[in-house]
């Protein structure tokens, strides 16, 4: 009973928590049904402590949020529980008192900064709100505070910032913004959900960093909300697990990450990678998989080498330029162009998987799609399979189609709502003429086998299925055309970390039994480490290094690499206190004006095949 | 990356998930049962009207709504029931076939508008944007004015102001899918575009287009009930409502039931297409689906 | 924001040749001879030879159009067949009573249609919401000239509280009443219209997630709907309104047939009755214009309100 308390409470000193939860549960009526979607959550939040609330789709951590702050509409839902808030039980609070409560006690930040603010009002005009609502201020005193609190989340420029539009800011400054928002009374407990999951990493790390300080700063309890255990681990000093609705396990960050006792708990854990985990070994290695009820664990299958190191490269790129025309001013002219991809050269082995990985705008995506000649490059030699992709006429790109296949990010848009899958599965092989209907029937069957789906599931629609299933019907539809090397545009980057983990697995598979080449493009670092043969790095268009993973990611040579690798949350609590000192700045965009010249690049190869662009 | 919802319930347009929504909304069920129930008089006008509605009956013209004829007679003695039962016929034949060749023509235009893009998509929306330009009501009129008032004509006349409306509505969503990744991955499995066009965009904006198809029927009897109200309808002595309304406006201030009585036939079917399109645009919305 | 208005001004000018040539092709769908059409079967040869050389139909068809083309944009709409007068002169005498009705119908729609999409997207699912959704489908479904007819027969056949027809004169009073049943019939189809827009455009912008940051920061829910959700719905508002005057105008005209008021209305009748088809094009000539204007008026509106679009990064 005790340890119960003590899981709950933290420690003894936290009689006087700022945030208590007993018995939280929330359900959601659909129609006439209700669904409980929160169960019985109890937890403590500290004066001055950091909670984080780990757990993956449907697991209600989201939602446990909205119910604290009582954001969710009355129609549909009902919260019951106590949710005390140094004491005054905020689910008994009339609607007007509670108003006073939020952005003043407890303020809360969310995960899309692009749509949190208003569009039509000027970002100092929305923190001044946040300080008018609540206090009797003057609009000139409530500017000077706005002011100061614009400083104090790293804005540069505030001054000049403040009659600004939200449209005018990036992801991350927006974010600030809302950050400065929450910050403005002085509230006594952050709420913070999700706020860097649609940010990039070196962003991310700005942020976490920022959130660190200012706790220290203001003095102030967070309730940090994630599906990131990187981040858990680099932010939370408690953490909560939630699986499903339920509060799975409960202690101090270390406890979890070292001494996990739920199943789910270990399951989670060994689904995340771990960068720098993977030590001198030259393959990619499959996630262990661990059963979330029963705690087993499945036995792992060595890698063998499936890179055909000897035969001629299966594509080879060279001098690679896609650029998009950006117009303005009265007529539409051309006035700026966007440098996706400028001079973009490299190859891959038959069996390999080569990553792409970098951030926002740094050309990965259109390289790509490139290749497969989705999108239109500008010049450069394309060779996949032997084919000159430039030179390929309708009829002859139709065909190239089967050596070259892409899967896509979002596995909620990839497939047609209104086809059942063994259509979409049987469409591309009766489009080629590959064989009849029942060939394609029997095909169809053996593949989604295969990819671990069953053949009874062909006659059911998209939506019957969830986001890491669709992903898998997507690796089946790619895989009709027996193609020997398939793009994978951030195909992993959406799912769920332990699905994550079984697609990832099953890409291994497939590339052991069927020897295909994966380009493997992904901001996910961590997860390219694991299973990836080569990597390249890209920033603004270029590949600024590419090598063997081992020694890239064991000696990354150029600057921004060591920038990357720094700011992504590794999993180890140890590391909380590691400050990465680093510089604010955005993500800057490749578009340059019409008369820009390139500059020309030297290479220098560091080691065997590991090459880095010398600036 | 919250879901609250299971995997089943989802935000696609599963065919189920909008019948049920459907059968909850209380306002469509009196939209279908009054346009169910407009439809079948129209059908069967040969066996429910009790009287020839061309059939002129001098002795008793202009009599008000009586036991013998229960909305009245207009000024030839023709009894108002009968007409406005083959004016139905009329009117819903006019809305239908002209909304259906809209409905195709337009849509095709929208959905190969909004596929292919650039120039040629800017030359036809523009072309669309200039027929939107012209009133509705104003465009029909001309074109039923030129041709001369026929049934046939109507039909095309505003076949014609409709097109353009359909080629909008279907060209919006077809710029949205275009983007979604399926879409990418049918042209990166080799398939044409006029296999992509009809097999995996097409299916998926059709219910947007249903839905307008449904208000258009709706502004389709009331402009072909306008039109017959200057005067362009089809010709008398053929029943129409509009007719009607135009000949009983001359007598309106004695024989207030020849202006009443097909006003209130019009209103009624054209409130049935409009709560039907309404209902069907609620439930097809996963954001107003739970709506009663 | 004005290079914004230059490109739409200069856009605009290639929408209203493309109009002008519909026009153009729109009257040449006369089956048979237009002159014949318009004259009568009994005209004599001579009538119809000179009919057909004022209207250009006998030259060839590129000739016709570049004519027609010069004309128009040079404001020569021709002359009616009707009263031999220039078509331009006769629209202008009677477009201030259109312009007036329009307005003031746009006036009552505006007043009453918003306050009543607001309530019913607050209090949605209650019986304001049932009552403003049913009326405002009604008040939709009624062919502008049912409408028209049955307020005539209840107001001023029935009651008597308004003139039959309607007619402006000096007197101020006098001159209201007489537009005061025509105004108010276009104006609740306009009021019903722009609720039903007004309500959705709100429920839209309730659902989005600065709404939410909004309530989080603790804001009332009144300034929430006033300061948050009204500024952001206003914008489709506006171009959805801006969109449909094209229905207003034809709803209008139908309005002024059947109140007898002097107007485009009465002139478009008479020109059908009389078959005066160069009145006809004149007038589909004008109507188009004033949409566009009226497009390009939303879209400047749409871009002064919107500061995404006026001040693009």
């Amino acid at each position: 009973m005790k340890q119960m308390t003590d899981q709950i409470h933290g420690d003894d000193a936290s009689r006087s928590a700022i945030l208590s939860i007993r018995n939280l549960t929330t359900s959601f009526r659909a129609g006439d049904r209700w669904t409980t979607v929160v169960r019985n959550i109890s937890f403590d939040v500290a004066p001055k402590e950091t909670v984080a609330i780990v757990g993956e789709s449907g697991s209600g951590k989201s939602v446990t949020s909205l119910s604290i702050m009582r954001l969710l509409s009355k129609a549909s839902s009902r919260i019951e529980g106590q949710v005390l808030l140094s004491g005054k039980d905020l689910l008994r609070l009339p609607e007007e008192e509670m108003r006073q409560v939020r952005g003043n006690d407890i303020s809360m930040i969310f995960q899309e900064p692009m749509t949190s603010l208003n569009p039509i009002l000027p970002v100092g005009k929305q923190i001044a709100e946040a300080l008018t609502v609540h206090q009797n201020i003057s609009a000139e005193d409530a500017k000077r505070k706005v002011l100061s609190l614009l400083d104090k989340v790293r804005i540069p420029n505030a001054k000049g910032r403040f009659d600004e539009y939200p449209h005018q800011f990036s992801g991350g400054m927006r974010q600030r913004v809302m950050i400065a928002m929450a910050l403005a009374s002085k509230p006594k407990l952050l709420i913070a959900d999700e706020p860097t999951t649609a940010l990039d990493v070196t962003i991310q790390g700005q942020i976490l960093d920022l959130i660190k300080e200012l706790q220290n700063e203001e003095g102030m309890s967070v309730l940090f909300i994630t599906h990131d255990m990187g981040v858990v681990a680099e932010i939370a000093d408690r953490t909560i697990v939630m699986y499903r609705g339920d509060q799975v396990e409960t202690g101090q960050t270390e406890e979890i990450f070292h001494r996990g006792k739920h199943p789910y708990t270990r399951a989670l854990l060994s689904a995340v990678p771990k960068l720098g985990a993977m030590g001198g070994s030259q393959l990619p290695m499959r996630f262990p998989i661990v059963d979330p009820e029963s705690g087993e664990v499945k036995p792992q299958i060595e890698v063998r080498d499936t890179v055909a190191k000897d035969k001629a490269p299966i594509v080879e790129v060279k001098d690679l330029i896609a650029r998009f025309a950006v117009r303005s001013g009265i007529f539409g002219r051309t006035t700026a162009a966007v440098h996706a991809v400028e001079k973009v050269s490299f190859n891959l082995y038959e069996g390999e998987t080569l990553s792409l990985v970098g951030e926002s705008g740094c050309g990965k995506s259109t390289t790509g799609r490139s290749i497969t000649r989705l999108t239109d490059p500008k010049s450069g030699r394309i060779t996949v399979d032997g084919y000159d992709m430039m030179k390929l006429d309708r009829r002859a790109l139709r065909k190239v189609r089967q050596s070259i296949q892409i899967i896509f990010q979002d596995p909620y848009a990839s497939l047609n709502p209104r086809m059942n899958i063994g259509s979409a599965l049987m469409e591309p092989f009766i489009q080629h003429g590959l064989g009849r209907k029942a060939q394609a029937r029997d095909k169809a069957a053996s593949i989604l086998e295969k990819v671990g789906l069953s053949a009874e599931m062909m006659n059911r629609y998209p939506h019957e299925f969830s986001g890491g299933q669709r992903q898998r019907v997507a690796i089946a539809r790619a895989l009709m055309l027996d193609p020997k090397v398939i793009v994978a545009d951030e195909a992993v980057s959406a799912l769920d970390v332990s699905v994550k983990a079984q697609v990832c697995n099953l890409l291994l598979d497939l590339q052991q039994s069927f020897n295909l080449a994966f380009l493997f493009i992904s901001h996910d670092m961590a997860v390219v480490e694991r299973v990836s043969h080569r990597v390249a790095v890209m920033y603004l268009g270029e590949i600024v290094e590419i090598g063997p993973r081992a020694g890239v990611f064991g000696n990354p040579q150029h600057a921004y690499t060591r920038k990357l690798m720094s700011a992504v949350p590794v999993p180890d609590p140890a590391r909380r206190l590691i400050k990465r000192n680093s510089q604010i700045d955005e993500i800057k965009s490749p578009v340059r004006s019409i008369d820009y010249v390139p500059p020309q690049r030297k290479y220098v190869e560091v080691s065997p095949g590991h090459i880095v662009r010398a600036d | 990356m919250t879901d609250i919802t299971l995997a089943s319930a989802t935000p696609e347009k599963a065919p189920n998930v909008v019948f049920n929504a459907l059968r909850r909304n209380r306002l469509s069920w009196i939209g279908i049962g009054l346009l169910l129930l407009i439809v079948l008089a129209a059908a069967f006008a040969p066996m429910i009207a009790p009287y020839d509605p061309l059939k002129q009956n001098i002795l008793h013209r202009l009599s008000a709504p009586s036991a013998q004829f229960w909305l009245g007679t207009d000024s030839f003695g023709r009894d108002v029931l009968s007409r406005l039962l083959y004016g139905a016929r009329i009117s819903l034949a006019i809305g239908f076939l002209s909304v259906m060749i809209a409905m195709a023509v337009g849509s095709a235009l929208g959905i190969v508008a909004g596929y292919i893009g650039g120039l040629f998509d800017q030359i036809v929306m523009g072309f669309v944007d200039v027929m939107l330009s012209f009133p509705t009501l104003l465009l029909g009129l001309m074109v039923a004015a030129m041709l001369g008032a026929s049934f046939e004509n109507l039909i095309i006349a505003i076949a014609i102001t409709e097109t353009a409306p359909f080629a909008r509505v279907a060209r919006g969503p077809t710029i949205a899918i275009k983007r979604r990744d399926f879409i990418d991955a049918a042209k990166s499995l080799g398939f044409t575009p006029v296999r992509i066009m009809g097999v995996h965009i097409l299916p998926n904006i059709l219910s947007d287009i249903v839905v307008v198809a449904s208000l258009w029927m709706a502004s389709a009897i009331r402009t072909e009930a306008s039109l017959a109200f200057i005067g362009l309808g089809v010709a008398p002595p053929a029943a129409t409502w509009g007719g009607m309304i135009r000949e009983g406006f001359e007598n309106i201030l004695s024989a207030w039931w020849l202006v009443v009585f097909p006003s209130v036939a019009i209103l009624l079917t054209v409130l049935a297409l409009n709560l039907l399109g309404d209902a069907l645009r609620d439930a097809i919305d996963p954001k107003t689906r739970n709506e009663r | 924001m004005t290079s914004y208005v230059v490109r739409r001004l200069l856009l605009a000018i290639p929408t209203l040749l493309a109009m002008l040539t519909v026009v153009f092709i729109l009257v040449r769908l006369v089956p048979g001879d237009a002159a014949v059409a318009m004259l009568g079967d009994r005209a004599s040869a001579e009538a119809l030879a000179a009919l057909r050389a004022q209207l250009g139909l006998d030259q060839p068809l590129p000739v016709q159009y570049l004519r027609f083309m010069s004309d128009m944009v040079t404001g020569n709409f021709g002359l009616s067949a009707v009263s031999g007068r220039a078509v331009l002169s006769e629209v202008a005498v009677v477009l201030p009573y259109t312009l007036e009705l329009t307005a003031a119908a746009m006036i009552i729609g505006i007043a009453f249609g918003i306050p009543l999409g607001i309530v019913a997207a607050i209090r949605r699912n209650k019986w304001p919401d049932y009552a403003s959704r049913l009326l405002s489908l009604v008040g939709l479904s009624f062919p502008g000239f049912v409408s028209a007819i049955l307020m005539l027969l209840a107001f001023a056949v029935w009651l008597q509280w308004f003139p039959v027809m309607s007619r402006p004169t000096a007197n101020p009073i006098d001159h209201l009443r007489s537009l005061a049943l025509p105004a108010l019939n276009l104006g609740l189809i306009m009021t019903a219209y722009i609720a039903r827009v007004t309500r959705s455009s709100m429920l839209d912008v309730m659902g989005e997630d600065f709404i939410r940051t909004a309530r989080a920061k603790g804001v009332k829910t009144r300034s929430i709907i006033i300061r948050h959700a009204l500024g952001n719905a206003l914008i489709p508002i506006v171009t959805v309104v801006g969109l449909n005057f094209g229905t207003m105008i034809g709803n209008s005209v139908l309005v002024e047939i059947v109140f007898t008021r002097p107007g485009l209305g009465k002139l478009i009748l008479g020109a059908l009755q009389s078959r005066d088809y160069t009145m006809l094009q004149g007038l589909m000539v004008v109507f188009a214009t004033f949409v566009v204007l009226v497009n390009i008026v939303t879209d400047v509106i749409y871009a002064a309100v919107d500061p995404r679009v006026s001040y693009a990064k």
